[in-house]
């Protein structure tokens, strides 16, 4: 007799231990197929995984086989018009053993080994550089959060879900129901037996057995439980995603000449962390792009990070026109509005003064928090001495110079340490 | 003989599969199928994915290499490129076969007759797997390789141990005996023994490498040893019981992948005779059970489907040809078997005279147990088959402009073709023969590898990094030279101590 037996509630995931000793292994190739997706990707598109490649010959197995060459001979089915002594020209492939890789599925070439990396890993490797605090990363990798709200009642859960009036009100409910017919048989014996009592004597043989049935009646009423399994009911509870409000993010980027394409990564990064932020706290979320010179403009993703002016820099008009999107679109009684600026801290001269004032008077009152970065090894310029100002008035503004992803995270530390309920 | 169903939906539960094993145990009884004990395990489709990436083993030892191959399997499963192969079946004892849960009722029958006894039978019985492995101790050695590698990624390190497992991987193919039978041990007598192994190799290694000077000059001059003395063919033991610099677990390493290597040597070697038997039978047993009105006609016809897909061949020149499909030639080959005992022609009485009329079974069962793929079909593929599969034969000569026709489906060219396919089935001449030289022990203790050229045909440019990993568990020089039947050294691999 076979023995049979039901694995299917032992653990699915006995490769996950093989799969991280591969991710180790070449974690190399992989982090730079990751830096590289970072860069393909939208600032918003942080919450899936990744398909990463990599070289197939960086990751194959050596074994000794034999090479091209030689005389070799091979039988193959399906003849139609071969004879014995035909000569065929040799096919491309040489030895004709179809012995090649199998085709990349996507046709993005064969010598790529392609494999998914999950949300998770693709987040670890993101966080690497940034050099984030481990409950930072937990926070930010955590999905959503739910809590749990009672929904109703169900027919089975566990014990502590009992939910006691319920139960007993259903309890009492099938006790009535069942105890009924029996109640009604012995008042209609009562009535048969009050009718005889007249005509006859109290020990009439009659009597006497209809009082036996009653007897019989009552136990039988008495035989149905107080209550039964299926009276049970237990609270029923859903999780919910917490209540959440919206925010608005706006991320504003000098793009003038001096701004090259690696200080544009960084300031990618460092708007990719601040929308990682808000993507934990805030369901709805939406992303204004003003890219500026001299002047501003409200500018889709794409221009934003690839799109090259040259020519001066102002920063207040890009102030300005922050302004006054938020009082056209986003009044903030209704949104919360979070603003993350990136300069190589170029301003004009005479504009810094201005902007210290549009920042002031139009905008940190409004702002949940503004981050500016300055991305440049060279010496600060005004613009930095007059957020200077501005960081000792207010709580919620942040600043930092950066020359390395590192230096990205201490922008936020404010931000991160207390979060918004 | 008529009877009702057993089940008419395709919905499978305990009892039917109970029922349904009840029944495919009865007919393989009938047909005298002889296998060990069968045990049904019920898996997901995510086990199977993780099932098929530790190539089959129900407890492996951890290795990226697993975790690449679960990647591969995971994306082309989810892509739909793949679909699950239905079974998976472990040579143990007793003998574990998966079932998906995701299969129909059909399917699971099929699984069962397929694998659990078809395979079963197959394990228990032909003569490469009573010889080469042990049933009985199979998953007791995973378990002890698994918790061995564990222990020393512990102490050792992973990486140290993973670099060890890479270069043994590299040579794994080379780490077979394949004439001497190795003994079967149990799992507390494994462990007893490593102990005990592992101090000894250690002293015997330090004996064959002091540097003390042995009193040799009784005749004057020091004789050349030769050493090994002969050539040997199993890399990997020869690693194991030689290499200077190992350490003791670092050999028992070694002495693990070699084990597990020598238990998959019997499945390269089987695979037409495996899946063609154990193809066989769930044909004629699912058949029986509709005979005996057991199964629907919708069972039947689903069945009928699935076996059709799996013994498909298409043609050469067909954009799904990938080279022959075991299935397909081993289960035509069983039923041939059949054939020609049933009702042989008057070409089979010529060819075959030695079965041709005998009872099928016994003649059947004589095939499956007393050869592997390369002399069954030397013996059984038939002019018929030959026929039927229109196979020619191409030969590929690189001292010649084009390639040539060396046989077809005629009467020339039968015998021709059986040598042919055959030979391709050869792991002799599949694999390239590299054997052990020799060790210069006086000198820089450099290890020498030789390559015998079969058909001229050279080593692929990859050696070179298979000599790199050889190079590491050897810890000094390695060479490998490729000779030529008449003993030309035509190219030569080196690996210096530094792997460069």
């Amino acid at each position: 007799m076979a023995r049979i037996v039901d694995r299917r509630l032992n653990g699915k995931n006995k490769s996950a231990v093989n799969r991280q000793k591969f991710i180790r292994r070449f974690r190399g190739q992989i982090k730079k197929a990751v830096s590289d997706a970072i860069s393909q990707r939208s600032v918003t598109d942080l919450d899936k995984g990744e398909k990463i490649s990599i070289p197939t010959r960086d990751i194959s197995e050596p074994f000794f086989h034999h090479g091209s060459g030689g005389q070799r001979e091979r039988v193959h089915p399906g003849n139609k018009e071969f004879n014995t002594g035909d000569h065929i020209k040799r096919p491309q492939s040489g030895s004709g053993q179809g012995q090649g890789t199998e085709g990349s599925e996507d046709g993005q070439g064969q010598d790529e080994f392609v494999f998914e990396l999950t949300r998770e890993e693709f987040l670890q490797f993101f966080f690497e550089d940034l050099e984030l605090p481990n409950l930072v990363k937990t926070k930010l990798s955590t999905i959503k959060d739910v809590k749990k709200v009672r929904a109703g009642y169900k027919n089975d859960g566990t014990p502590s879900n009992i939910n006691v009036i319920r139960s007993l009100r259903g309890a009492m409910g099938r006790r009535i129901a069942l105890r009924s017919p029996y109640q009604k048989q012995i008042q209609d014996i009562e009535i048969e037996i009050n009718r005889l009592l007249k005509i006859r004597s109290e020990h009439d043989p009659a009597i006497m057995e209809l009082r036996l049935k009653i007897e019989e009646l009552k136990k039988k009423k008495d035989r149905i439980p107080f209550i039964d399994s299926f009276d049970l009911r237990y609270n029923n509870q859903i999780d919910q995603p917490r209540p959440t409000t919206q925010a608005v993010m706006f991320c504003i980027m000098d793009v003038s000449g001096s701004m090259g394409r690696e200080e544009k990564d960084m300031a990618k990064r460092f708007f990719m962390l601040l929308y990682m932020f808000l993507t934990r706290t805030y369901e709805k979320i939406q992303v204004v792009f003003i890219s500026h010179h001299t002047v501003a403009n409200e500018v889709d993703e794409e221009a934003f990070f690839y799109s090259r002016e040259t020519g001066g820099t102002v920063v207040s008009s890009a102030l300005t026109m922050m302004s006054q999107i938020i009082r056209e679109r986003y009044p903030s009684s209704d949104w919360n509005i979070y603003a993350a600026q990136a300069s190589d801290g170029d301003n004009w001269h005479n504009d810094s003064p201005t902007c210290r004032k549009i920042m002031e008077e139009e905008i940190m009152p409004y702002t949940q928090y503004y981050a500016y970065i300055e991305i440049t090894e060279d010496r600060h310029q005004n613009l930095w001495q007059e957020y200077q100002l501005i960081k000792s008035h207010w709580e919620n503004f942040a600043m930092q110079r950066i020359e390395r992803a590192a230096d990205i995270y201490p922008v936020f530390r404010k931000l991160f340490q207390k979060q918004p309920k | 003989m008529s009877r009702t169903p057993i089940s008419e939906s395709s919905e499978w539960t305990f009892s039917l599969i109970e029922k349904y094993h009840a029944e495919i145990a009865r007919v393989a009884k009938d047909f005298s199928l002889e296998t060990y004990p069968v045990q049904l395990e019920i898996i997901t489709a995510e086990q199977m994915l993780d099932a098929y990436s530790s190539v089959g083993m129900p407890v492996g030892y951890g290795h990226w290499s697993f975790g690449k191959e679960f990647l591969s399997n995971e994306k082309r499963y989810k892509r739909g490129h793949m679909g699950l192969a239905y079974e998976i079946v472990i040579n143990s004892n007793p003998c574990i076969a998966y079932l998906m849960e995701e299969n129909t009722m059909t399917m699971q029958a099929l699984v069962i007759a397929h694998a659990a006894y078809g395979h079963n039978s197959f394990f228990k019985n032909n003569y490469m797997f009573t010889t080469w492995t042990s049933a009985d101790s199979i998953i007791d050695y995973l378990l002890f390789a698994k918790k061995y590698i564990a222990d020393c990624e512990l102490r050792y390190g992973e990486e140290q141990v993973e670099l060890m497992l890479d270069s043994c991987h590299a040579l794994k193919n080379f780490g077979v005996d394949r004439y001497k039978r190795p003994p079967s041990l149990s799992l507390q007598e494994e462990q007893a023994r490593q102990k005990e192994r592992e101090a000894y190799l250690q002293s015997q290694v330090n004996e064959l490498w002091r540097t003390i000077p042995v009193k040799e000059e009784r005749d004057g001059q020091a004789r050349e040893i030769r050493f090994p003395a002969e050539p040997q063919e199993n890399i990997l033991y020869f690693i194991e019981k030689n290499a200077p610099l190992l350490e003791p677990w670092q050999r028992e390493i070694v002495r693990i992948v070699r084990k597990i290597s020598q238990y998959f040597y019997p499945q390269r070697q089987t695979q037409v005779m495996n899946e063609g038997w154990a193809t066989f039978w769930h044909y004629t047993i699912l058949n029986r059970l509709y005979d005996e009105g057991l199964v629907t006609d919708g069972f039947i016809m689903e069945f009928l489907q699935s076996h059709t897909n799996v013994v498909y061949q298409p043609g050469f020149d067909s954009p799904y040809f990938s080279g022959i499909n075991p299935y397909a030639l081993g289960f035509a080959m069983m039923s041939d078997i059949r054939r020609i005992c049933e009702q042989p022609t008057e070409e089979d009485i010529r060819w075959f005279p030695d079965i041709a009329g005998k009872n099928w079974n016994e003649t059947l069962h004589f095939a499956m147990k007393n050869f592997k793929d390369e002399s069954f079909i030397r013996q059984y593929l038939s002019p018929k088959l030959i026929r039927e599969f229109r196979l020619f034969a191409i030969l590929d000569d690189d001292k010649k402009d084009d390639i040539e026709v060396s046989a077809i489906h005629d009467d020339g060219g039968y015998r021709h073709i059986r040598q042919a396919l055959a030979e391709q089935y050869n792991l002799g001449s599949i694999e390239p023969n590299i054997q052990v030289y020799s060790v210069d022990m006086r000198g820089d203790r450099s290890l020498t590898l030789r390559h015998t050229q079969h058909n001229r045909m050279p080593l692929d440019k990859s050696s070179h990094e298979v000599m790199k990993h050889l190079a590491r568990l050897w810890g000094f020089k390695v060479k490998l030279e490729s000779v030529t039947s008449d003993g030309q050294i035509t190219e030569t691999f080196e690996i210096d101590r530094e792997g460069n």
